[in-house]
């Protein structure tokens, strides 16, 4: 048996669920035992979203419509996170549906970001084809959750 | 009798024109509804299924050698 160089598994898990601070600065308040809240928003196809995005609050570009609120829809996170000996990955455990909306400018983003946290800190964008929606619903369905596919992966 | 939900208010399926369509790409298989009054979209909905999204993050640690 012998030593291997490595970033555990077990941390890349372990960052899903903040549980390390190096730092004092920036850290945040993970002191309760409850999940954050996430939400996914929907962002119009001439926005500018990407990895410089930090958080909801800066993007400004969101969709208005007829029933669709500000801020978007909440997220579904029922399944923990998971690891294969390379990969930690997760991924919503339910569909993300914004129910009888008219959205009539083109959006072709969503953005992923922790409304728990009071930055509302973004997670990540993710990109389709530009719709509108009118008087009707728009779906995401998430990938199968796995080291390959998963909606949040760290490898 | 199917019901839609239009700009309307519920309308009788048989009274409109359904189009689809779908993209599939590496990216999402999209599906996407609409149904017509004569010239006026009255209804879309559209259904986008992600297929796989790039990974976040590559950790390595450094070497000491």
């Amino acid at each position: 048996m012998a030593n291997s160089q490595c970033m555990t598994n077990s941390f890349k898990v372990d960052l899903f669920n903040a549980v390390h601070a190096f730092n004092a600065t920036g850290i945040p308040a993970h002191t309760a035992s409850t999940a954050d809240v996430f939400k996914a928003a929907l962002y119009t196809a001439a926005s500018s979203l990407g990895t410089t995005t930090t958080s909801y609050t800066s993007a400004v570009t969101e969709v208005t419509g007829t029933n669709y609120t500000a801020g978007g829809v909440t997220v579904t996170f029922g399944t923990a996170p998971s690891n294969t000996t390379t990969t930690s990955f997760i991924t919503p455990s339910a569909s993300i549906v914004y129910t009888n909306v008219t959205l009539s400018t083109s959006f072709d983003a969503m953005l992923l970001y922790n409304n728990t946290n009071a930055g509302k800190n973004s997670v990540g964008v993710f990109t389709f084809t530009a719709q509108t929606i009118t008087a009707g619903t728009f779906t995401l369905t998430m990938p199968t959750n796995d080291a390959s596919t998963g909606l949040l992966r760290i490898a | 009798m199917a019901i839609v939900t239009t700009t309307k208010g519920d309308m009788d399926e048989s009274l409109l024109e359904k189009r689809e369509g779908t993209v599939d790409n590496d990216n999402e298989i999209t599906t996407w509804v609409e149904y017509w009054d004569g010239e006026e979209l009255v209804h879309r909905s559209a259904h986008v299924t992600l297929k796989k999204v790039p990974s976040f993050l590559s950790g390595e640690t450094a070497s000491f050698s």
